[in-house]
C-alpha cells in the first residue's frame, strides 16, 4: 500500500514544553486514520504541523514519498484542512465563500462556480447557498466548512474534531459525508475524542496522550489487544463522581487481580486478565453504600482498547472536551 | 495565473467585505471634510489652502489605510478565517500583498475628497500632478505597512487601534502635516526625521506648492527603502509569531 503521509519523528516545543514528543506514524492511500486523544494530547498540534500552520521543531514529514518538511507550501496545492471551528467569512454566502476559497487554489471562475455548485447539492446545502454564513446552523457551517476544504479536490482530507458541538443528527450526517469521500478514494486524517466515532470510521487509529503515541493498529486488532481481557460494567443509582472515584480506589487496593476504570458517575468498568469472581467485588460494592442496577459481561470494544494501553479514564476525557 | 487568480480574489473579497462598506465610505468623505472645515473655520481670515492641502490629504491617506488594515487583520486573524488564507498553496508574500493592495487603495480613495474639495471648492493649484499622484501613492503605501506592522503585534481589535493611536497622533505634529518640521523644538527634529511619513508629505508639499523641506529624490529612495523595509520586517514578524 502506498504510504502518502509518513511522520518521521515530529517533535515539537514551545520553550520548555513539549507539545508533540518524537512521533513516527504514516497513513496509506484512500484510509481513514484516527488520531485519538483526551484535550491536550497534542493532536492539533499534529495536525497544524502537517498542514504548515505550525512549524516543526524537529523531524520529518513526507507526502507521497516527497520530504516536504521545509516546503510545505507545496504539499497545501493536494490537501483541505476541516479545522476544530469553522472560519469561513461570516459576511459571505455559502456559494461566496466556496467560489471564493476555490479561488485560493487559482481555480479559473467558471470551475470554481461549477464545483460550489456541485458540493452544495452534495452537502443539502443547495437552499441555504445564497445566504449568509453567519446565518448557518452550527451543523451547517461545519458541512460548508468540509465542502470549502475540498473544493480543490484534495487528496487529502485534515479533520480537526469534526463533528464535535455539533447536533446529532448532523454529527450522523457527516460522518456519512465522510465516508462518502472514503469511498471516492480521498485519504482522511482525522482527530476525534468520540472513540465511537474512530471505532466507526477509522482503518488504523493511534492512540496519543501527552505528545506522545502509544498505539497505532487497525481497529479490530486494536480491540483485539483486549480480548484477552475479561469486562464486566457495574451500573448503581445515581451518585456523586467523588464518591465513584472513592469507591474506585477501594476496589483497586482490595483486589488484586483487577483493573477498575471510571466508564460514567454511575458505571464503572472492571477488566482482568482472569476469570472475575462477581460475588465479592458486588458485595464490595454493595458494602460501600451504592445501589446496584446491574453488572454485566461486555464484549471489549475499542474504548477498553484506548483505556487499557493509555490508562486514561474516558469520562475524564469527555469532561475536559466539555470545558473546553 | 493560478498565484493571480488567488492574489486578486483576495483582493476583491477585502474590498466588498470591508473597503466598499457605507461606514468606510462615508468616513472617507467625512473624515477630510470635517479636517478641512475645522481649518478653515479656526484660520477663516488668514486661511491658505495650499498650505494646509498637503497635510489633510498626508492625514486622510493616514488614518484610513492603518485603521482598516490593522483592523480588518486582526478581525480574520481573530475569527481565524485568516487560517484558510495560509493554508492556501500561495506564497506569503503574495498573500499580504494582496492584503495590502487594498488598503493603498482605500488610502488613494481618501485623498481624492480633500482633492477635489481644495481643487474645485476653493481653486487650488497643483504644481505636478504626476508627482502628486506618486506621493499619494506612496503615502499611502507606507501607511498601509505601518498598518500591518502594528497588525502583527495586536492580538484584538481594540489593541490595534489603540497602537494605531499611539503612532498616528503624534505623526500629526511630528510629520510636518500642519506644523512646519523647522518649527519643531531641535530635539524632537530627529525623531521627525525617522518617520517615513515626513518623507511623503514633503513629496506632497512639493508637487502641490513647491514647499518642499528636503530633495525630492531622496524622499523618494527614503520611501521606497521604507516601504521595502517594512514589508519584509513584517513578513518575517508573521512567519515568527503566526505561524508559530
Amino acid at each position: 500500500m502506498e504510504k502518502i503521509i509518513e511522520v518521521v519523528n515530529l517533535t515539537k516545543n514551545y520553550g520548555q514544553f513539549t507539545a508533540v514528543n518524537n512521533i513516527s506514524f504514516y497513513v496509506n492511500k484512500g484510509e481513514i486514520f484516527g488520531l485519538l486523544g483526551p484535550n491536550g494530547a497534542g493532536k492539533t498540534t499534529t495536525i497544524n504541523m502537517l498542514v504548515g500552520l505550525v512549524k516543526i521543531t524537529d523531524g520529518k514529514i513526507f507526502y507521497k514519498g516527497e520530504d516536504l518538511t521545509k516546503n510545505i507550501k507545496k504539499a497545501q496545492k493536494f490537501i483541505g484542512v476541516v479545522p476544530d471551528e469553522s472560519n469561513l467569512y461570516e459576511e459571505m454566502t455559502g456559494y461566496e465563500n466556496l467560489c471564493f476559497c476555490g479561488s485560493l487554489y487559482g481555480l479559473p471562475k467558471k470551475l470554481r462556480e461549477k464545483r460550489a455548485l456541485e458540493l452544495l447539492e452534495a452537502f443539502g446545502l443547495s437552499e441555504v447557498a445564497n445566504k449568509k454564513f453567519k446565518a448557518y446552523s452550527k451543523g451547517m457551517k461545519r458541512k460548508l466548512t468540509i465542502a470549502a476544504s475540498i473544493v480543490h479536490e484534495s487528496d487529502i482530507l485534515f479533520m480537526d474534531e469534526p463533528t464535535t458541538g455539533i447536533d446529532v443528527a448532523s454529527a450522523r450526517q457527516i460522518r456519512t459525508l465522510i465516508k462518502d469521500l472514503h469511498k471516492k478514494g480521498t485519504t482522511i486524517f482525522l482527530t476525534t475524542h468520540y472513540i465511537e466515532e474512530a471505532e466507526r470510521l477509522c482503518d488504523r487509529v493511534a492512540f496519543i496522550n501527552k505528545g506522545k503515541i502509544s498505539k497505532i493498529d487497525t481497529v479490530p486488532n486494536l480491540i483485539e489487544q483486549t480480548m484477552e481481557s475479561n469486562i464486566i460494567e457495574v451500573s448503581f443509582e445515581e451518585t456523586p463522581l467523588e464518591k465513584t472515584s472513592d469507591l474506585l480506589n477501594k476496589l483497586n487496593q482490595q483486589f488484586n487481580d483487577i483493573e477498575c476504570f471510571i466508564k460514567n458517575h454511575t458505571t464503572i468498568k472492571i477488566i482482568s486478565n482472569i476469570k472475575i469472581n462477581i460475588s465479592p467485588i458486588i458485595n464490595f460494592i454493595s458494602n460501600e453504600g451504592f445501589f446496584i442496577l446491574e453488572a454485566k459481561l461486555i464484549k471489549p470494544t475499542l474504548e477498553d482498547a484506548f483505556v487499557k494501553i493509555t490508562g486514561i479514564e474516558i469520562d475524564m476525557m469527555k469532561k475536559e472536551k466539555e470545558k473546553k | 495565473m493560478k498565484s493571480f487568480i488567488a492574489f486578486w480574489n483576495i483582493l476583491v473579497k477585502d474590498m466588498k467585505n470591508y473597503y466598499l462598506k457605507p461606514p468606510n465610505i462615508s468616513w472617507g468623505i467625512i473624515f477630510p471634510f470635517s479636517w478641512m472645515l475645522m481649518l478653515f473655520i479656526k484660520t477663516k481670515n488668514t486661511f491658505d489652502i495650499s498650505e494646509v492641502f498637503p497635510g489633510i490629504v498626508a492625514i486622510s491617506i493616514l488614518f484610513g489605510t492603518t485603521s482598516m488594515l490593522a483592523v480588518t487583520i486582526t478581525f480574520e486573524r481573530k475569527s481565524r478565517s485568516f487560517e484558510r488564507l495560509l493554508l492556501a498553496p500561495i506564497k506569503i508574500e503574495l498573500l499580504i500583498f494582496a492584503k495590502i493592495t487594498g488598503a493603498i487603495l482605500f488610502g488613494i480613495f481618501n485623498s481624492i475628497i480633500p482633492i477635489l474639495i481644495s481643487v474645485l471648492y476653493f481653486k487650488a493649484t497643483v504644481k505636478d500632478w504626476i508627482l502628486l499622484t506618486i506621493g499619494i501613492i506612496l503615502l499611502s503605501v507606507i501607511s498601509t505597512l505601518l498598518g500591518l506592522f502594528i497588525s502583527v503585534t495586536a492580538k484584538e481589535v481594540f489593541e490595534a487601534q489603540t497602537y494605531s493611536n499611539f503612532y498616528r497622533f503624534p505623526m500629526i505634529f511630528l510629520c510636518g502635516l500642519f506644523t512646519p518640521i523647522e518649527t519643531l523644538p531641535f530635539f524632537i527634529k530627529p525623531l521627525s526625521y525617522i518617520l517615513p511619513v515626513t518623507y511623503g508629505v514633503d513629496v506632497l508639499r512639493y508637487s502641490i506648492n513647491g514647499g518642499n523641506n528636503l530633495p525630492l529624490l531622496l524622499d523618494m529612495i527614503i520611501l521606497v527603502a521604507f516601504c521595502i523595509f517594512l514589508f519584509y520586517i513584517s513578513i518575517f514578524n508573521i512567519k515568527r509569531k503566526w505561524i508559530l
